[in-house]
């Protein structure tokens, strides 16, 4: 009995590892590479702590700009749709059953269809109607933050009538009853009993539409036109070509996050405690110390200041020295191979004179390939540059894969003297696009 | 008339093609306590929602005071409904829920809270105002549901089965609790149950509703002692029901030829029947008596001992009898014991058979 059941526990241990370490993961790795100094978003090498990536985020003035438009655009969201989803829930509970499960799927509709369907639909749709009314592009209709604002509400209220569908089945229709025998008004049993019933899921909705609102990107895309809100600016930016200022950003929603769960959870528990019975009985609630301390206004104001100190903190932080000697360190791995190149080649012509004259061009620093020296520095043989091969040095390479390939090549390391003439024209000439990249991994002669 | 009197005028609810309540015609007066008492689904909750205001009558009329009550909505009647699961308010504290009538009627904070103890002290739960609803018993919820009512300051009040979620002590002792409160207000309620003992230790009268029609409209001990209708002679009470067919009547008494020989009973209601009519002769089980010198021979199929009471089961002419005894003293009668029954024509009830 107890061998299956402990490798059934050690399987239980083992999956539940991995399948955290798929859920979290990529976030410490996000979180990791947000302090490296490192211009591209990496764990290893690692350079120097850094916080100049905040910093950088913060100044982006595109995605500032956005985080502006999308709070806008949540708030507007947010007071639209919560009070159509509670519209729409209510009629749903009202509603004759025969008719309900119609008005369910017409509700429902909008968050089943594509959000690009509904993205071009909204501009052609108030694009239409702008223009049959005559208006121009000044109009209202052809402002991306209005449109962005009514294309989000069309499915986010349906969102919220959902929160708000499953709250009120769990209403009981005669306390509504009960106030109007009692001499309300339906409007006073309205506000005096079912909103404050209805408030939790209020909360909730206001919540889940704004960050709905917040997150979205596919309506949200077209309709912004020539705006930009946080989800677009941040597509676009990634888009061409990202730095650790992301991560920096993904560290502040993390923060953020945890925060708030952790001080929802107080409140949470709390209330569970009060309601449950078990907080007169604790010692910790009984205790007045201790019912402040566990309060959740607290445990948040205790959380902001940490999140304070380690802003101040990392504002204080300066990775300028250790920048700078990275840099050196550089320059001397730099120089280094410049000399190693001279000197290769002042022996050339006596080892191959056959080979075609090289260019001296400097190695991979003043690659004009996007990805830079990237991979090819990493690479093994990458200390002992290939010019004394026939092949021309990769350094010179117009293609868009710049030396990264060429690099690696194992036949590029000892780069020994190639007796016979070389098998190809010298890739300068090579009118493909994939450079010489190919033709240097040919394998060695 | 007073404003405290309820009158149904030919009164039918319908639901498409249900009725629920057919042509319920009553008056009740002011101050009195007043029952419907019926199976599940026998249009009595139906008939209160009417009166309160929630549903309006298919036919006729719901006059309160002597006023037609037609669009007029719950919460312009004169009536104050205490439902079934109290419907208290669950984020109110007690004083809250008491005082949100007045609230509504734009009462000032102090003078609900004022008026709120007056009642809470009126059901005898002072000082529970700050509480929460669901930090009181089910018997404390009860008489705070009673309190908002009254907080409302209604000339009618109606109940619908109220008790039916206490247990057994305290629906007992809410009875005597209720009874005392309407007395003490002086108030018309109005009743509903399926529970006959609530029906019959409160009312001062009773309806018997089955399949929404009034079967009988009387004061307890008369439903009780003298049903009219079949229904109201099994639905109240338990009873012995001896089919047979008629075969001579002079005045009331009715001689009738039954599987347990002939036997004379009594006509409900005073009816007249004809010679060799199919009918039922209803007689209770404490009406049936062990008599050596009684007509109907009997077997005894066990005997069930139950503290007050005990009932003897027997078996006559293929036909069950029961009867009910004082409890204590003598032993228990063993199976197979052969015995004779008599009872008193004049506490018995002949009526048309089912169908006849």
């Amino acid at each position: 009995m107890s061998a299956p059941a402990t490798s059934g526990r050690s399987f239980a241990v083992f999956y539940s590892i991995l399948f955290f370490a798929f859920l979290f993961g990529p976030l410490l790795i996000m979180t990791v590479t947000a302090f490296n100094s490192s211009s591209f978003p990496r764990v290893t090498p690692w350079e120097c702590f850094t916080t100049e990536w905040f910093s950088v985020l913060i100044n982006n003035d595109r995605l500032m700009q956005g985080l502006v438009t999308s709070i806008f655009i949540g708030i507007g969201v947010v007071a639209i749709s919560v009070p159509v989803g509670l519209a729409g829930a209510l009629a749903l509970s009202e509603i004759n059953p025969a008719l309900r499960s119609a008005l369910y799927t017409v509700l429902i509709t909008p968050v089943l269809i594509p959000g690009v369907v509904l993205g071009i639909s909204t501009i052609v749709f108030w694009g239409n109607l702008g223009r049959s009314l005559g208006g121009g592009a000044q109009d209202l209709f052809f402002n991306g933050i209005f449109l962005t604002i009514v294309g989000q509400v069309t499915f986010i209220s349906a969102y919220a009538m959902l929160i708000f569908s499953a709250r009120l089945q769990r209403f009981d229709p005669t306390l509504t009853e009960a106030a109007l025998d009692l001499g309300a008004t339906p409007g006073q049993a309205f506000r005096r009993i079912l909103l404050p019933f209805l408030r939790p899921a209020i909360g909730s909705a206001a919540f889940l539409t704004l960050l709905a609102s917040f997150e979205n990107y596919n309506t949200t895309v077209f309709t912004i036109l020539a705006d930009n809100t946080f989800t677009t600016a941040l597509a676009s930016k990634i888009r061409y070509g990202t730095d650790p200022s992301l991560s920096a950003l993904a560290v502040i929603i993390i923060a953020v996050t945890l925060i708030g769960a952790i001080t929802h959870e107080a409140y949470t528990r709390r209330r569970e405690a009060i309601l449950g019975g078990a907080a007169a009985r604790s010692a910790l609630y009984t205790n007045p110390l201790g019912r402040i301390v566990t309060h959740p206004a607290t445990i948040f104001a205790l959380l902001v200041v940490l999140a304070g100190f380690a802003v101040w903190k990392g504002s204080q932080h300066e990775a300028a020295e250790c920048k700078m000697q990275i840099m050196d360190e550089k320059r001397a791995n730099q120089e280094r191979l410049l000399e190693e190149q001279r000197l290769r080649m002042q022996q050339q012509p006596q080892n191959a004179p056959q080979a075609p004259a090289q260019p001296g061009t400097p190695p991979a620093g003043t690659n004009p390939s996007p990805f830079g020296g990237a991979f090819g520095n990493v690479a093994p043989g990458a200390s002992a540059p290939a010019p004394a091969t026939p092949a021309p040095p990769a350094t010179t390479n117009p293609s868009p894969f710049g030396g990264a390939f060429g690099n690696v090549a194992p036949g590029a390391t000892p780069a020994p003297a190639a007796p016979q003439p070389p098998p190809q024209p010298p890739a300068d000439a090579n009118p493909s696009p994939f450079g010489g990249a190919f033709k240097n991994i040919a394998p060695a002669p | 008339m007073s404003t405290r009197d309820v009158t149904l005028d030919h009164v039918s609810i319908r639901f498409g093609q249900h009725t629920a309540v057919n042509n319920a015609l009553l008056n009740i007066a002011g101050g009195e306590f007043f029952s419907f008492l019926g199976p599940s689904g026998c249009g009595k909750t139906t008939l209160l929602r009417c009166i309160s205001g929630f549903i309006e009558p298919t036919e006729g009329r719901v006059l309160i005071g002597g006023k037609d009550m037609k669009r007029v909505g719950p919460n312009k009647r004169p009536t104050a409904l205490i439902f079934q699961n109290l419907a208290l308010f669950p984020l109110m504290s007690v004083a809250d829920n008491i005082a949100f009538p007045l609230e509504v009627r734009g009462v000032g904070r102090k003078e609900r809270r004022k008026r709120a103890d007056e009642l809470l002290d009126l059901i005898a739960l002072p000082g529970v105002g700050d509480k929460k609803v669901y930090e009181l018993s089910g018997g404390q919820r009860q008489r705070v549901a009673i309190a908002r009512a009254l907080a409302v300051e209604p000339d009618i009040l109606l109940l619908d089965e109220p008790l039916s979620a206490l247990d057994l002590k305290l629906r007992q002792h809410m009875r005597t609790e209720l009874r005392a409160i309407q007395q003490r207000v002086g108030l018309t309620f109005i009743y509903i149950t399926h529970d006959q003992g609530e029906a019959l230790t409160m009312s001062d009268r009773v309806a018997v509703m089955n399949a929404g029609v009034i079967e009988q409209i009387d004061d307890p001990l008369t439903i009780y002692e003298k049903p009219r209708t079949p229904f109201v002679a099994s639905f109240v009470g338990e009873t012995n029901s001896i089919p047979g067919k008629v075969v001579s009547q002079s005045g009331f008494d009715v001689s009738l030829d039954t599987a347990l020989g002939r036997l004379v009973g009594r006509s409900a209601g005073g009816r007249q029947f004809a010679s060799g009519q199919d009918v039922v002769l209803f007689v209770r089980p404490e009406q049936l008596m062990l008599d050596p010198g009684g007509k109907i021979a009997a077997t005894v199929v066990k005997e069930e001992f139950e503290g007050s009471q005990r009932h003897l089961f027997l078996e006559a002419g293929n036909a069950a009898l029961r009867v009910s005894r004082v409890g204590g003293g003598a032993e228990l009668m063993a199976p197979g014991l052969a015995v004779k029954l008599n009872f008193d024509p004049g506490r018995s009830s002949v009526m048309p058979a089912a169908g006849a």
